[in-house]
């Protein structure tokens, strides 16, 4: 049932796995003589909860940055729905779908959290400049729509005591919560989450890992993460992509994964002979 | 008011006074919810029309005359609109606490066997699945938001909204049925059924008939002449009596709106958006806000400062007695208005109590001076005294003879009488029809002549006629040397700390009285921070030598004002401690209205007690705690136990009045 097609299939707890939406093919990374990724394939299908694992160092947030657009590989291709993606700069990316979250929050500190959020509805803006600052027209009924979707993301998520709070106030797991609100407004194909968990305690992790299955669950949403807590990766992905100093060590569900020596070896250390 | 003489004209069930709202002031708005960052609202007349889908869908799905459907969830529309359906078909709603715990909704659900519940979300749907095997006759659970459950199984699982629509589609069918059994309903059907939260045993089931909530709400609207225009905040719990008669009896008598937050956590946006003018908190609500303000003002600037501080003392002088209509001269009227423009009604405003005409608090005695703080401010806040088995009321203060230390005089329709060991009685309209499968506690509470005891002791004042509470009748003892032990007397006078959350005492049977101490984490924390003293955790912040220090200036201050109460004199404090963990409802410590559970509390630190009696300055001890998922853990702390000096005062024995 949970073989490597591109068709879909449906997991354990019900949900609709489908195709292929995402693959990396080959992909090589250097920073000068450093090499923080080599030669990584894998894919990311639709609807399902994507996990990228590995010790510290193993090259996680970079996968990511080549995701996102932020770096170039030197080597290997991104498709994307189908099509091999030419080299974009993150902006683009983001147009084309692809949201996400950062490992130490990046939100405008002095801004309420309301419009922390509406930024993240860019993409759904058409109106220029002039028309906006007139707020007439269309500027007014764009905005009004847009309102009401980070209004729905706001009740979703349960920040609603906290809308016009600036976000420099919030405390850290609140500032998470609002930056996943940021994302989801963007209504994105596939989300990226880097290290959501980071620096939490197990209730704030609890609530979290709660508000990423119910995103994927409510709104279908393509999920790839990065985490460190094994624990959390384990419950909540549907397949995981082990990394270890930038090489694929294992890829699989998270039984596969689990049971895998070279994971283990990463993981627990190696006795050297 | 015009509606007065229309109380026996027919409209002896909810169901009739919603007809009865619809067809004189369909216009007017019945509810209002703030959802997605906007008020949404709803006129009575569209009111009746969700209640009577949601009455027919209930049909539709088997409801029957006399079935129980319990109510698990936030104030919402739709919940309300629930009780209201349910009474609509002849069933009887059961509202719970939505924090319990499972295995207390368990016992709930069985004891009434419900076969239909009403509930919030998944983490209810969950709660209930849970325990679901243990109720034989559950059958069907209706949801509002449908959020992360839609892999469940349906087949006894519906959507709010489709059963309102499923109901709309089966209209034709279904009416007269509907119409038949509305007109069936009389004074003496079942109104609603109330769990008591139980400080000692199992919830009782208290039932309310029409007449009991209709007759109550009839005659406290009146008193304090409620109108169709009142606005009121439903924030309290569901399960409780007082929102059933202020959200319910009263705003179906009377007409008035009835506005639910968007969450527990935005109350206080939503309470300054809506501007209530009728307004009911438990004492712990006030006591939160005063301490948030005067946090807030020690950081404010220096003449910020000083225009609160000069302007709050003149309101200390004259507020309360320009509130009451006494004469004050023309200069200090003048200061209270200029007062009023600078420092009071902004405040007002901030609170959300600009519109407030009538505030009541009631269920625990009110520090004085937090009493005082709002009403120097001109918010006419008053004290009631009431009960489940009353339909809540048996006493209130009227308007301008309002005191901290009374609750006032009977309610309209309401006798009261004390028995020769001081335990209160009261006999009305409003008192219930019986316990819920429970003959022997009816039997016990309530006599052949209607007269209910309240368990509570109190006498009446000489002079105003007012009744005092002293405390639980079975909670009063008596110490070693035969003089009164009040503890909840004590307890509260502690309470009015701004720094004490939780006091417990002992004393009864012992030769001296002592203490347990909660710290309140808001506000000791935040003096810590002022103090620049560092803490880790709530254990240690408690246990910080200045805190302690802190707590036994305020327990001394507490036996100075108790040995100038010549009945009272003997209960002062002599050692005490400062508890390394918060009494917490989930540990069965306190209830969910947070009364302390005294026999629970003494058996779990039988170990505290016995050091504070034995003389040991320290004593080390471990407590096991109940995680909000029902997990256990256990902490281990030493306490310091501190002696406090007592006003020497001569012991004599005092009888009970």
């Amino acid at each position: 049932m949970n073989e490597m097609t591109g068709d879909s299939y449906v997991t354990e707890d019900g949900r609709t796995i489908g195709g292929v939406v995402m693959e990396m093919k080959n992909i090589t990374l250097r920073f000068g003589g450093v090499v923080a990724i080599k030669d990584i394939s894998f894919d990311i299908r639709q609807g399902e909860i994507r996990a990228i694992i590995g010790p510290n160092g193993a090259g996680k947030s970079s996968m990511l940055n080549v995701i996102s657009g932020f770096y170039k590989p030197q080597e290997g291709e991104v498709w994307y729905l189908g099509e091999k993606r030419p080299p974009m700069k993150p902006y683009q990316v983001a147009r084309q779908g692809i949201a996400r979250t950062f490992q130490n929050i990046a939100l405008f500190e002095g801004m309420s959290v309301l419009d922390n959020v509406m930024t993240g509805r860019i993409r759904h803006m058409e109106a220029g400049l002039l028309a906006q600052a007139a707020w007439k027209g269309k500027a007014e009924a764009e905005e009004v729509a847009n309102r009401e979707a980070v209004e729905k993301i706001i009740d979703f998520l349960e920040i609603q005591h906290i809308r016009k709070t600036p976000v420099g106030r919030l405390p850290y797991g609140l500032k998470k919560r609002v930056e996943l609100a940021r994302a989801l407004a963007a209504e994105p194909s596939i989300l990226l989450l880097d290290e959501p968990m980071a620096g939490m305690n197990v209730e704030e992790k609890e609530d979290m890992s709660r508000f990423v299955l119910d995103v994927n669950d409510e709104f279908g949403t393509t999920i790839a993460l990065i985490e460190h807590d094994m624990g959390v990766v384990m419950d909540l992905s549907d397949r995981v992509v082990v990394m270890d100093y930038g090489k694929k060590i294992g890829d699989g569900t998270p039984d596969e994964v689990r049971t895998n020596q070279d994971v283990i070896d990463a993981y627990l250390g190696v006795a050297h002979d | 008011m015009a509606q007065s003489s229309r109380a026996a004209d027919g409209f002896v069930s909810i169901p009739a006074l919603l007809k009865r709202n619809a067809s004189e002031f369909g216009g007017r708005p019945a509810y209002r919810e703030k959802e997605f960052g906007i008020w949404q609202s709803w006129t009575w007349a569209e009111a009746e029309k969700e209640i009577e889908s949601l009455a027919l869908g209930l049909i539709n799905l088997g409801v029957e005359e006399g079935d129980f459907i319990a109510i698990i969830g936030r104030n919402r529309p739709h919940f309300y609109w629930t009780f209201v359906a349910a009474q609509s078909v002849g069933a009887i709603p059961v509202p719970l606490y939505q924090d319990a715990a499972a295995e207390e909704m368990a016992y709930v659900m069985a004891h009434c066997g419900a076969r239909f519940a009403v509930v919030e979300d998944q983490e209810q749907v969950d709660k209930v699945i849970e325990i679901q095997d243990e109720l034989h006759q559950f059958e069907h659970m209706i949801y509002v938001d449908p959020r992360g459950l839609r892999k469940y199984d349906h087949h006894k699982l519906h959507i709010f909204a489709d059963v309102q629509e499923q109901g709309r589609a089966a209209y034709w069918e279904f009416i007269e049925d509907l119409k038949a059994r509305r007109e069936k309903l009389d004074y003496d059907s079942i109104c609603v059924m109330l769990y008591t939260s139980g400080t000692t045993g199992k919830p009782k089931g208290v039932v309310l008939s029409n007449r009991n909530i209709i007759e109550s709400s009839r005659s406290s609207a009146e008193f304090d002449d409620l109108t169709r225009r009142e606005e009121v905040l439903a924030y309290l719990p569901m399960a409780w009596v007082g929102d059933f008669i202020f959200s319910v009896g009263q705003a179906y008598w009377c007409g008035f709106c009835v506005n639910c937050p968007e969450s527990p956590d935005t109350m206080q946006t939503d309470l300054r958006e809506i501007g209530p003018t009728y307004y009911f908190a438990p004492p712990r609500v006030f006591e939160t806000q005063l301490t948030n303000v005067m946090i807030r003002m020690e950081d404010a600037g220096r003449l910020k400062k000083w225009l609160f501080d000069v302007f709050m003392a003149h309101a200390r002088k004259v507020g309360p007695a320009i509130l009451d209509g006494k004469p004050v001269g023309l200069w200090d009227r003048a200061r209270y208005a200029l007062g009023n423009l600078v420092i009071y009604g902004p405040l007002k405003d901030t609170l959300g109590f600009s519109r407030v005409r009538v505030g009541y608090t009631a269920g625990e005695a009110i520090g004085p001076e937090i009493f005082e703080f709002y009403r120097s401010l001109g918010i006419n806040l008053k004290q009631l005294y009431g009960q489940t088995e009353a339909s809540v009321f048996i006493t209130l203060q009227p308007d301008g003879e309002v005191r901290n230390d009374t609750v006032g005089v009977a309610a309209p329709g309401v006798e009261l009488k004390i028995d020769d060991t001081g335990e209160v009685y009261y006999r009305s309209p409003g008192v219930f029809e019986y316990y819920y499968r429970n003959e022997e506690s009816t039997a016990k509470t309530k006599d052949a002549d209607g007269w209910v005891a309240t368990g509570d002791a109190g006498f009446f004042e000489e002079d105003t006629g007012h009744l005092r509470i002293i405390d639980r009748a079975k909670d009063v003892g008596k110490m070693a040397d035969g003089s009164l032990f009040a503890p909840k007397y004590v307890e509260n006078k502690l309470k009015f700390f701004p720094n004490i959350l939780e006091a417990v005492a002992f004393g009864d049977g012992r030769e001296q009285c002592t203490a347990f101490i909660n710290i309140d984490l808001n506000a000791v924390g935040n003096w810590a921070e002022r103090n620049n003293i560092g803490y880790a955790s709530y254990q240690e912040l408690a246990g910080h030598p200045k805190v302690l220090d802190m707590m036994q200036d305020h327990v001394e201050e507490v036996n100075r004002s108790l040995a100038e109460d010549s009945m009272l004199s003997a209960c002062q404090i002599h050692r005490f401690v400062v508890l390394h963990k918060e009494l917490d409802a989930d540990d069965g410590e306190i209830t969910r209205t947070r009364k302390v559970r005294r026999n629970i509390v003494a058996d779990k630190y039988a170990d505290i007690i016995e050091a504070l009696y034995d003389g040991s300055k320290e004593i080390s001890t471990t407590t096991e705690v109940t995680y909000e998922d029902g997990r256990k853990g256990s902490i281990s702390a030493t306490l310091e136990i501190r002696d406090a000096k007592v006003v020497p005062v001569e012991s004599r024995k005092v009888a009970a009045e």
